[in-house]
């Protein structure tokens, strides 16, 4: 290789270095910034893939490197082993590497099993306080949130006390969707004539970037939210202050709200009708034939 | 005597190996009919859960008249194979009358069938009214939907056989049009199974 | 009702393109239609085309046909990836890009669906048709016409799909097309129809090749090709094949029942009536899932060739690999949840898959292994599918862990459909079945055209691809890490994700100057090919096509090899027994236009399908019928070539019959 190019290449690599590194100090990684048990779970499980992984990687790219430096033509260093084509069938090494990564993924395995059974998003938390209750509709484009024990509801803000389990029931009266906050835990999809479940809960207070995860339609990308995390006190104080002060969430402004619109912003209701119950039934009228049946998935009481 | 024509057993290697390349090819292009199917058996089973208030299976169809339609699917399925058999013996009048038989038979079946359709569509129960009636529509129609491609292809060889008599290639056809045809005979046994008789119980 | 929408269906003036953007689009197409067919008349070429290429059974032209299909496809779907990129890099806070919601939504899902169907099957393909069946010491396929049918089916997928630049839109919800979203009542134009029916009718070519494909190998490898005698690329093509018998009627059947849903207005998969979505998924992953394998086997069998020829060693490990591909094909039907995690299935089912997936890692571990064993101890020669091998090795090594990672289910339920996974998939496709393919291509051209490809072009088009890869898809690791889902046409500007895309962006701009530079390539190539011209083995081949000319004739061998060894070609070189078995008569087929004819009734029957023009319908599928009725009664199908024909032939182009 010219001098000239190895110059290059080294130079490129180091700006490429450097450029990642005043990009990192800048930003939060979400995923890999938790702020609450479940995407701490979460992230160990990504971590500790990767280290088992790379204890494939580091012999495979070592090998590359040795091995197509070493036995290019030209080099006559290393011993070339065209006579020997027709015998020794090298069993040693295919022994190994069968075996090493087969014992890698048996840990892989047995952590797959532990960690989806821990990590179930329908598994309840245990927190400072009882679990508060959130229902979500998934809506074309915005998400709202009604809090049944409240009384209240609120549009593309969620907020609750840190330290508090939150337990959501989640359907959607808009095609499929997936509701993903990456610092406090993963995504769950969210179909419309069913229900579905996450818990969450938040470590530390905090605004949290929530998103949607599945495509559902013109404004999807607008389908951003505000998962808050707050002290008790000041999650009591704003239910109370959207209590005095909000329109009530009612059939009639409920459709209203479900008409197609993009970036919506916060808006609050209360009193709230069950408009949860009557949006997972409205796909279930008689007449036309039910799915009851879908094996695996849990539906609500 | 005069309606004998003996077929041609003095086939080359070359022949031969061509013979068994597109019996091959047609049994493997089965598979995947099979696998077609059990997609649809499949879709059936996940969409024909408890209805509620629409209608289910036991409400849509009569055992006996379903029974009738089996045994005369199977009669033509029999009559196909005294066909093939005639074949082999050379009797083109025999082959002729066998293939038409299976013919007449397959095409009742398909007439039952659309007689089916057509009772459940003036009652309301059309394939767009429920998840179960789309599933149970397309599953029985697809395969009604071969038989009719496979009477088509029956005409076909039907008339090729009368130009030709028992040339090679016109054997070669009527033996996987057998293959076709009992193969259908086997996807309607689970239909009729999987469909109608667990459905009624 | 009324005698108009019963002719025009759903057409109408509305449905040409609203924007600027589409307009170039279309008009770029019709542009190239036109010049093209003007070149083409102003040669005279009609009646040459028709005779020589447009009617051929032969699989090495109908191999170049599916080449230039899958290049001309890969235009289209690397600008739509250009003008993805664009928008995500300049779509930020108040500025909305250079593109509407509603039509980057057309685009990627048109990206996605182009590069799968079109680009990648059409390589495959190609690749198969020209060295399968010399590299089993054949003559032709199995079934000769169905192989010219299959690939006009694929043509007139790919026409109907590119219709929708002119006609009408094209489906906004993605590359699979999940309801509710496909429903009509969410997608009521006919968007999701083109998708439905440009993939229904080039997956029927697809299927028809996979058994034409399957049956070939098993019934007409040449006397003395025992099984564990086969090369390793016609057993990663029968793997795939066999993949491709079991998984592409599941996706028959998944497309139909959305058409009728969305015709008929039956309830498989809506939301409410009794529909069930998760069985969409399901079933559409069912094949899904087998398709990436069906794309990357033969990928991974091109560098079975490409690695033991380029280190003048055999290859390490033959019965491993073979049972490893055979453990790919096994294992990937045992996988397909691992796409759908987060629907909620429970976490018995969601550990089971996850296990599987991992467990899928092994085999394709194995085989890495092997290449790099093969590299060991031999004397490689870095030409660029050596090249194309190594970037292969690093970036897919990588992505594979990035895959591993999201088996966890836990991990996926963080990074399902996350520019992570985006930049996982990428990794995978771009790196093994591209990169697989372009290697492949490069080693095979001179077979075929009896030239190299120039190898300055062919250097650099390889580093501006892996380079660019790695600048297009490494940021968005970063950014599916950082929440980034994938589809987005807009974001908020206080999420800093702006310079990662802008980063992409210019990866994305170098991968087009490497295919510009594979372009140069081309007519670099040509222009050369007088310096350039090789005999029947430029490489030190190890497999029985090097054993014929560069090209070969049209009846591939003059006298058919006797195989007696594995690498039976390097095996007669270095043992000094002959290769070549006796002058025979055999029967060539006769070209025939049957196939393109059916295939334009088919494309005219999609066409009618999506625009409900029920008349056309008819027409086409009557039109198909009776061609092929008529194809199958002539008897006149095949033409006798005598062993002395052969004999003068080959004399004729001062071929002795010792030197094959």
């Amino acid at each position: 290789m010219k001098r000239s190019s190895v110059f290059l290449v080294i130079a490129g690599a180091v700006a490429l270095v450097l450029g990642i590194a005043i990009y990192l100090h800048n930003t939060t990684i979400a995923v890999l910034d938790p702020a609450g048990p479940v995407a701490l779970g979460e992230k160990n499980v990504i971590l500790i893939t990767l280290f088992l992984c790379a204890l494939v990687v580091v012999p495979v790219f070592v090998m590359l490197g040795v091995f197509a430096w070493r036995y290019r033509e030209g080099s006559h260093a290393a011993r070339y082993e065209h006579h020997s084509e027709w015998d020794h069938y090298n069993w040693i090494a295919e022994l190994i590497w069968w075996i090493i990564p087969s014992a890698i993924i048996f840990v892989l395995a047995i952590i797959a099993w532990n960690s989806s059974h821990a990590l179930d998003p329908y598994k309840p938390l245990q927190g400072d306080a009882p679990a508060i209750t959130v229902d979500v509709v998934a809506l074309d484009w915005k998400w709202l949130f009604i809090y049944p024990a409240q009384g209240i509801a609120t549009v593309n803000l969620v907020e609750f006390p840190a330290g508090t389990p939150i337990h959501f029931y989640l359907t959607a009266d808009a095609p499929m969707n997936s509701f993903w906050v990456p610092q406090l835990g993963g995504q769950i999809m969210v179909m419309p004539g069913m229900t579905t479940q996450l818990n969450l809960l938040a470590s530390r207070n905090g605004d949290f970037n929530g998103f949607s995860g599945n495509i559902s339609g013109e404004g999807f990308a607008g389908m951003t939210f505000t998962a808050r995390a707050v002290s008790q006190s000041e999650f009591d104080q704003w239910v109370a202050s959207i209590k005095t002060s909000s329109a009530p969430l009612t059939q009639a402004s409920y459709s209203e709200l479900a008409a197609p619109s993009e970036y919506n912003p916060v808006t609050y209701y209360a009193p709230v009708d069950d408009v949860f119950s009557a949006t997972v039934m409205k796909y279930m009228t008689p007449g036309s034939a039910m799915m009851e049946s879908m094996s695996g998935m849990q539906m609500t009481q | 005597m005069t309606d004998h024509q003996h077929t041609d057993v003095t086939l080359s290697h070359e022949d031969r190996a061509a013979d068994s390349t597109t019996l091959f090819g047609f049994w493997t292009y089965l598979m995947t009919d099979l696998v077609l199917f059990a997609s649809l058996f499949a879709v059936f089973a996940v969409l024909r859960g408890p209805q509620f208030g629409g209608a289910s299976i036991q409400n849509i169809f009569s055992l006996p008249f379903v029974l009738f339609e089996t045994i005369v699917l199977l009669t033509s399925s029999f009559a196909c194979g005294l066909a093939l058999l005639a074949a082999r013996e050379g009797k083109v009048k025999g082959t002729i009358f066998w293939l038409c038989t299976t013919f007449v038979l397959g095409a009742l079946f398909v007439g039952m069938e659309v007689h089916e359709f057509a009772g459940l569509v003036a009652q309301g129960l059309g394939p767009s009214q429920s998840g179960f009636l789309s599933a149970y529509f397309t599953l029985v129609g697809t395969h009604g939907l071969h038989v009719t491609i496979g009477l088509l292809w029956l005409i076909v060889l039907i008339v090729a056989i009368l130009k030709r008599g028992f040339s090679r290639g016109n054997m070669r056809k009527l033996a996987l049009f057998a293959i076709f045809w009992h193969f259908l005979d086997i996807i309607w046994i689970f239909i009729f199974i999987i469909v109608y008789l667990t459905g009624s119980l | 009702m009324n005698w108009q929408e019963f002719i025009f269906g759903r057409l109408s003036w509305s449905v040409l393109p609203q924007n600027a953007i589409a307009w170039g689009g279309a008009i770029f197409m019709i542009a190239c239609i036109l010049i093209l067919v003007g070149v083409i008349t102003s040669f005279g070429a009609w009646r040459w085309l028709w005779r020589e290429w447009l009617t051929s059974l032969d699989p090495k032209k109908i191999g170049v046909m599916y080449l230039i299909v899958a290049g001309v496809m890969l235009v289209r779907g690397g600008t739509d990836a250009l003008l993805l990129r664009t928008q995500q890099a300049t779509s930020v806070g108040n500025s909305f890009g250079i593109l509407s919601a509603t039509h980057f939504q057309e685009i990627f899902s048109a990206h996605g669906s182009i590069m799968i169907f079109f680009v990648a099957m059409g390589l495959m393909f190609g690749l198969i048709n020209l060295v399968l069946p010399l590299q089993i010491g054949s003559r032709d396929v199995a079934f000769p016409f169905l192989n010219s049918l299959s690939f006009w089916l694929f043509c007139a997928g790919a026409a109907l799909i590119n219709c929708s630049l002119l006609l009408g839109d094209f489906s906004t919800a993605g590359w699979l097309a999940y309801p509710p979203l496909s429903e009509l009542v969410y997608s009521p134009t006919t968007g999701v129809d083109y998708w439905i029916w440009s993939l229904q009718i080039g997956g029927l070519g697809s299927l028809l090749s996979g058994v034409n494909f399957l049956v070939t190998i098993v019934k007409m490898r040449v006397k003395g090709m025992t099984w564990m005698r086969l090369p390793v690329f016609s057993w990663s093509v029968l793997g795939s094949m066999s993949l491709v018998v079991f998984a592409f009627p599941i996706l028959t059947v998944t497309l139909t029942l959305l058409y009728l849903d969305r015709t008929a207005g039956m309830h498989f998969f809506t939301a409410g009536g009794g529909g069930n979505m998760m069985m969409y998924v399901n079933l559409i992953w069912a094949w899904g899932h087998p398709e990436v394998y069906i794309l990357i086997l033969p990928a991974f069998g091109v560098f079975s060739e490409i690695v033991p020829v380029f280190s003048s060693k055999k290859l390490a490990g033959y019965t491993s690999m073979v049972y490893a591909i055979w453990g790919i094909v096994g294992l990937s039907f045992l996988v397909w949840l691992h796409h759908f995690f987060t629907m909620g299935a429970g976490s018995d089912v969601n550990a089971f898959f996850g296990i599987m997936t991992a467990v899928i890692a092994v085999p394709t571990g194995v085989k890495i292994f092997n290449w790099l064993f093969t590299m060991y101890r031999g004397r490689i020669r870095f030409t660029s599918p050596m090249l194309w091998f190594i970037g292969f090795v690093i970036l897919f090594t990588l992505g594979g862990v990035a895959g591993v990672v999201m088996a966890e289910p836990p991990a996926d339920y963080e990074l399902h459909n996350s520019l992570f996974l985006v930049a996982h998939f990428h990794t995978m496709i771009v790196s093994g079945v591209l990169f697989g393919y372009f290697a492949g291509l490069t080693y095979w051209f001179p077979k075929f055209f009896g030239f190299t490809l120039d190898e300055k072009w062919g250097k650099r088009a390889f580093w501006f691809w892996f380079l660019g890869f790695i600048l297009a898809f490494g940021p968005l690791y970063l950014l599916g890490l950082e929440g980034a889902t994938r589809r987005l046409d807009h974001y908020s500007a206080a999420l800093g994700w702006q310079p990662l895309f802008a980063v992409a962006g210019v990866g994305a701009g170098m991968i087009a100057i490497g295919f510009c530079c594979q372009m140069a390539q081309i007519v670099a190539s040509f222009r050369k090919r007088h310096e350039n011209r090789v005999g029947n083995d430029p490489w030190g081949g190890r497999t029985l096509e090097w054993a014929t000319s560069s090209p070969p004739p049209s009846y591939n061998f003059a006298q058919l090899p006797l195989v007696h060894a594995r690498d039976a070609f390097w095996a007669s070189k270095h043992s000094g027994v002959p290769l070549e078995g006796q002058f025979e008569d055999f029967s060539m087929p006769k070209n025939t236009g049957a196939g393109i004819i059916i295939a334009g009734f088919i494309f005219l029957l999609g066409f009618a399908a999506v625009w409900h023009l029920w008349w056309l319908l008819v027409l086409g599928f009557l039109g198909a019928v009776v061609t092929l009725l008529i194809h199958a009664f002539n008897d006149d199908t095949e033409h006798l070539v005598t062993a002395s024909e052969v004999m003068h032939l080959e004399a004729g182009l001062r071929r002795t019959p010792s030197t094959i």
